[in-house]
C-alpha cells in the first residue's frame, strides 16, 4: 500500500510541477533522466532479476522511437496509441532475439543484442519514409491544455511511464516469476531441474524488459521534433541503462532509480561544466569500479552499512 | 544495379584480401574467448588502441608493420594484466561472474574509446607507407598494396598462431587448458598462469591487428562498435576454439561483405556481420568447427 | 512384484566423436533401491544427465511411468516426479535455505508461500536442516550443503530421486547421516537412484547394482554378486 501511495504521490507532484511556473529548462533535463528510470528499470527485469546481460537498450528504444514516427505520420494517431505501438514492437523484437539466442549462453545473448542495435540502425538508414540517414523533422500537435508546453506535456507522461515501469518491475520481483528468474539467476541448471521453466522465464522478462524501452522511445521524437539514426541507436541508452542499474544495485526495483538520479545529476554537472565525453569516461569509471568492488550497487553499499550499526 | 561477372570477380577477389584481414584481427578473439571463455567483448576496443599507439609510433619514423611488431611486447603484459585481474576479481568466485564480467569488459571498451576520443579527437587518423596508397595492377584488375600487405601479415599471423598452438608444449597447454582443465592441474601444470600467458598471447597479436587496421583504412575511436560485429561473427562461425575455422570463417564473412558493399553500397556493409552473426546463432550455434 | 518406473532402452550419448553412453539398458522398479557404480568417467553423470533432461539422448528411449520423456525438457520431468541432486552441490546462493526449496515448491508442486514454507519447514527438519531454515545457503558447510541438494529435490514431490555422488568426501559420521535420510525417503515410497563411489554405503543401500564402465553396463546383479565380479574389479583397478 505504501507504494502506491508513493506512486500516486509522484504522479501528483509531477504534474503539480508542469503546471507551475518552473523554468523549463527543468522540463527538458528532467525528461531525460526519467527515460533514463524507465530504461534502467526495464534493463534489470532480464539483467538484474535474470542475469541477462542486453547491450542492446538503443535497439529497443530506438525501434520504439521509429515506430511512433511511423504511426504519427501514417495514421495521425494521438501519443498514447504511439506508446501503445512502440511498446508492442519493443515486446516484439524482445521476444524474437530472446527466442534466438536465450537458448544458449548469456555471451551470445549480450552480442545478439549488439548486432540487433547495428541492424536496426542500417535499416532506419537505409529506409526513406522515416528520413533515413539524415533524418526526420516532426511537427508537433497542438498542446494539451492545461500544460503550457509540449516538453511540460511530455514530462508528466514520462514520470507516469516511469512510475509503470517500476510497478511492474516491483511485481515481477516479488512475485513467483521474480523468485524463478532469481533461480535462473543464481544457478539455471539447478533451477531447471526444481521445475522451473527456464527458458519461458527469460523469453517473458526479454519480451516485458523490451517493451517497456519501447514504449520509452514512443515520446522521444515528439521531444525532439525531430528523429535521426546515429543519435537514436547511440551506445550512450547502452552505458545509461546498465549503469544505472549495476551502480543502483541489480536486486531490487529502486536500484535502478537511484542509479538514474545520480548518473542523470552527474550527467548535468558534468557535461555542461566540462564536456559530454568526459561524463561518460566518469561514467565508464564508476561502472567497472562498482562492478569490481561494490557488485550489489548503492542498495548493497547502504544495506551493509546498516547491517554494521 | 548491374551485374556483371567481371564486377563479381573482383568483389570475390577483394573480399577474400578482406576476409583474410578479417581472420587475422579475429584470432585474438579465438584464442581469449573461444578457448578460454573470456567473454572479452573490449576485445575490437584493444584493437582500436593498438592502432592508435601504431599512429604514434610510426609518426616517430617506424614502419606501421614494423610498429606493430615492436608494440606487441607491451601489449603482451597489458594483457597478463588484464586476464590476471579479471580471474582473481571474477572467475574465481565462479557464481554471477556472468553478469559482472560482462560489465567489466563492456566498461573497459567505453573507457578506452572515450580515453581516445579525448586524447585524439573524433577525426580519422592514418598513416603513411610506400605500399599504401598505390596499387598492383593485375590485368583489369587493381588491388591496393595495402591489402596485400595486411592478406601477407594476415596469413603469417594466422600460420604462427596456428603451429603454435598445436605444435609447442605451451601452446597444446593452451589447448588443453580449454578442454580439460581438472586433468590439465592434475598432471602439475598451472591452469590459470596458461591462461593468462594465452591472454597476453592474444592481446600481444591485437596490436599488430591494429596496426594492420589502420594501414587498410583510416581509424577512428569508435570503430570498435563495428568490429565487435565482425570479429565475434568470425569466431562463432567458425567455431569457439577452432584456429583454422577462423581463416574459413573470416574468408567467409569478407567475401559476404565485399559481394554486399558492391551490390547495395557502403550502408549496408557493416550491417553484415552482424546479421550472419544472428544468423549463425539461431542455426548453428556451434559453428563449421565448434568443439 | 511391483511395477516398472522407469524404462531406460538403448540409450546413447556421444559428444562429437566420444561415446559417453553406449546402448544403455535398465529398468528400476516402483520403490526400488538402485545403485548405479564405476569409475570415474565411465558415463554416469552422462547417464543421469540424459535421464533428468539436462542433456538429449541421441539414440534410444527413455519411459517414465509408461509415458516416453526423450522430449522432455528438464523441467517438464521434475514435474512429472522425476528430481536429482547435483553431484557438487549447486545452491540458490543469494537466497536462504528455505527459499531455495520455495522454488520446486512453487514450480513443481505449485504451493503459495504460506502451504509451501510449513512444507518446507517439514522435509528440513527431516534432514536436520530446520535450525538453518533463515541462513543463506552461501553460508553452509558440505555436509549441510549436501543435504540441502536432497532437501529441494524433495520439495519438488518426487516419484524418483537420483542422488548423484551425495556422500562425495564427507566423514564417516556424515556419510551415515546421508544414508539415514535416504533409506527414510525410500520408506516414504520413494524410488532412489544412488551414484556413488563409497562402495560400503551402496552395499548397504542397494538392492539391485549396475556397473558401468566405458559408457557400457559391464555388470548387474545384487550388491554381494557385483562386488565379487571381476570386470567390475579389472574396471576399477585397471586391468
Amino acid at each position: 500500500m505504501k507504494f502506491w501511495i508513493g506512486a500516486g504521490v509522484v504522479v501528483a507532484a509531477a504534474i503539480g510541477l508542469a503546471l507551475s511556473p518552473v523554468n523549463e529548462y527543468f522540463f527538458y533535463a528532467s525528461y531525460v533522466v526519467l527515460t533514463a528510470v524507465v530504461l534502467a528499470t526495464a534493463w534489470n527485469i532480464l539483467g538484474g532479476y535474470a542475469g541477462y546481460v542486453n547491450f542492446g537498450p538503443p535497439a529497443f528504444f530506438g525501434v520504439g522511437a521509429y515506430a511512433a514516427v511511423v504511426i504519427f505520420r501514417w495514421l495521425a494517431l494521438p501519443l498514447g496509441a504511439q506508446i501503445a505501438v512502440a511498446a508492442l514492437m519493443g515486446g516484439l523484437l524482445g521476444f524474437g532475439v530472446g527466442l534466438l539466442t536465450l537458448r544458449l549462453r548469456g555471451i551470445f545473448f549480450a552480442i545478439a543484442t549488439v548486432a540487433v542495435i547495428f541492424i536496426m540502425e542500417t535499416l532506419m538508414i537505409n529506409w526513406r519514409y522515416v528520413g533515413g540517414a539524415t533524418g526526420l523533422q516532426l511537427l508537433r500537435p497542438e498542446v494539451m491544455a492545461p500544460f503550457a508546453s509540449y516538453t511540460r506535456m511530455l514530462f508528466v507522461v514520462m514520470a507516469v511511464m516511469a512510475v509503470a515501469a517500476v510497478s511492474i518491475a516491483r511485481y515481477v520481483q516479488d512475485s513467483w516469476i521474480g523468485r524463478g528468474l532469481r533461480a535462473v539467476r543464481d544457478n539455471e541448471e539447478a533451477a531447471e531441474a526444481s521445475g522451473v521453466p527456464t527458458l519461458k522465464l527469460k523469453l517473458f522478462a526479454c519480451t516485458i524488459s523490451g517493451g517497456l524501452m519501447g514504449a520509452a522511445g514512443a515520446p522521444m521524437p515528439m521531444y525532439l521534433s525531430f528523429i535521426e539514426p546515429a543519435s537514436t541507436f547511440n551506445l550512450s541508452y547502452t552505458i545509461a541503462a546498465l549503469g544505472s542499474a549495476i551502480i543502483g544495485g541489480m536486486s531490487h526495483w529502486a536500484g535502478p532509480i537511484i542509479g538514474a538520479l545520480l548518473l542523470g545529476s552527474l550527467q548535468q554537472i558534468v557535461t555542461v561544466t566540462i564536456s559530454s565525453e568526459v561524463n561518460v569516461l566518469i561514467v565508464g569509471v564508476l561502472l567497472v569500479l562498482f562492478v569490481v568492488a561494490a557488485p550489489e550497487g548503492i542498495l548493497g553499499l547502504f544495506r551493509r552499512f546498516r547491517g554494521r550499526k | 544495379m548491374i551485374f556483371s561477372f567481371d564486377l563479381l570477380f573482383e568483389a570475390v577477389l577483394f573480399g577474400v584480401l578482406l576476409g583474410c584481414f578479417y581472420a587475422a584481427v579475429s584470432i585474438g578473439l579465438s584464442v581469449s574467448f573461444g578457448l578460454l571463455d573470456v567473454p572479452h567483448v573490449a576485445h575490437p576496443a584493444i584493437m582500436i588502441l593498438g592502432s592508435y599507439c601504431t599512429y604514434i609510433v610510426s609518426g616517430w619514423g617506424l614502419d606501421p608493420i614494423l610498429s606493430g611488431v615492436v608494440l606487441m611486447p607491451a601489449f603482451f603484459v597489458l594483457g597478463v594484466l588484464i586476464y590476471r585481474f579479471y580471474y582473481e576479481t571474477f572467475e574465481r568466485r565462479g557464481t554471477e561472474a556472468a553478469v559482472r564480467g560482462l560489465a567489466f569488459f563492456f566498461g573497459l571498451a567505453f573507457i578506452i574509446e572515450v580515453g581516445l576520443i579525448l586524447a585524439f579527437g573524433v577525426d580519422q587518423r592514418t598513416v603513411q607507407a610506400p605500399y599504401i596508397g598505390s596499387s598492383l595492377a593485375l590485368g583489369d584488375y587493381r588491388i591496393p598494396y595495402r591489402m596485400l600487405v595486411a592478406f601477407g601479415v594476415a596469413l603469417v599471423l594466422t600460420a604462427a598462431l596456428t603451429v603454435y598452438l598445436s605444435k609447442t608444449f605451451t601452446g597444446r597447454a593452451i589447448k588443453a587448458v580449454a578442454q580439460d582443465e581438472p586433468a590439465l592441474r592434475l598432471m602439475g601444470a598451472n591452469p590459470v598462469r596458461i591462461k593468462q600467458w594465452a591472454f597476453g598471447i592474444a592481446t600481444g597479436v591485437s596490436a599488430l591487428a591494429g596496426a594492420m587496421l589502420i594501414i587498410v583504412g583510416p581509424v577512428e575511436p569508435a570503430m570498435d562498435r563495428v568490429y565487435i560485429g565482425r570479429t565475434f561473427c568470425v569466431v562463432v562461425l567458425a567455431g569457439l576454439g577452432s584456429m583454422t575455422g577462423t581463416l574459413a570463417a573470416g574468408l567467409i564473412l569478407g567475401i559476404a561483405e565485399s559481394i554486399v558493399l558492391m551490390m547495395l553500397g557502403a550502408s549496408w556493409a557493416p550491417a553484415v556481420a552482424f546479421g550472419l552473426l544472428l544468423i549463425v546463432l539461431g542455426i548453428r550455434p556451434q559453428g563449421l568447427f565448434g568443439r | 512384484m511391483s511395477s516398472t518406473l522407469l524404462s531406460v532402452r538403448n540409450v546413447s550419448k556421444h559428444f562429437g566423436g566420444f561415446t559417453a553412453v553406449n546402448r544403455v539398458t535398465l529398468e528400476i522398479a516402483q520403490g526400488e533401491r538402485f545403485g548405479l557404480i564405476g569409475p570415474n568417467g565411465s558415463g554416469k553423470t552422462t547417464l543421469i544427465n540424459c535421464i533428468s533432461g539436462a542433456l538429449q539422448n541421441e539414440d534410444g528411449t527413455i519411459v517414465f511411468q509408461g509415458k516416453e520423456i526423450n522430449r522432455l525438457a528438464a523441467y517438464q520431468r521434475t514435474r512429472l516426479g522425476i528430481a536429482r541432486s547435483f553431484q557438487i552441490p549447486r545452491p540458490f546462493h543469494t537466497m536462504s535455505v528455505l527459499e531455495n526449496l520455495l522454488v520446486p515448491s512453487a514450480y513443481v508442486a505449485h504451493l503459495r508461500d504460506s502451504e509451501g514454507e510449513a512444507r518446507a519447514m517439514e522435509i528440513l527438519a527431516g534432514m536436520g536442516l530446520a535450525d538453518k531454515a533463515r541462513a543463506a545457503a552461501s553460508q553452509l558447510s558440505q555436509v549441510e550443503l549436501r543435504k540441502l541438494e536432497l532437501a529441494r529435490a524433495m520439495a519438488a514431490r518426487p516419484k524418483l530421486l537420483i542422488s548423484d555422488e551425495a556422500m562425495a568426501g564427507l566423514s564417516g559420521s556424515e556419510v551415515d547421516e546421508v544414508l539415514k535420510i535416504l533409506f527414510s525417503l525410500n520408506g516414504q515410497g520413494i524410488t532412489i537412484i544412488m551414484i556413488e563411489h563409497i562402495m560400503h554405503a551402496v552395499m548397504r543401500f542397494s538392492q539391485r547394482v549396475v556397473c558401468l564402465d566405458a559408457g557400457k553396463i559391464i555388470c548387474e546383479g545384487t550388491p554381494a554378486s557385483i562386488v565379487q565380479n571381476p570386470d567390475v574389479q579389472r574396471a576399477y583397478l585397471g586391468a
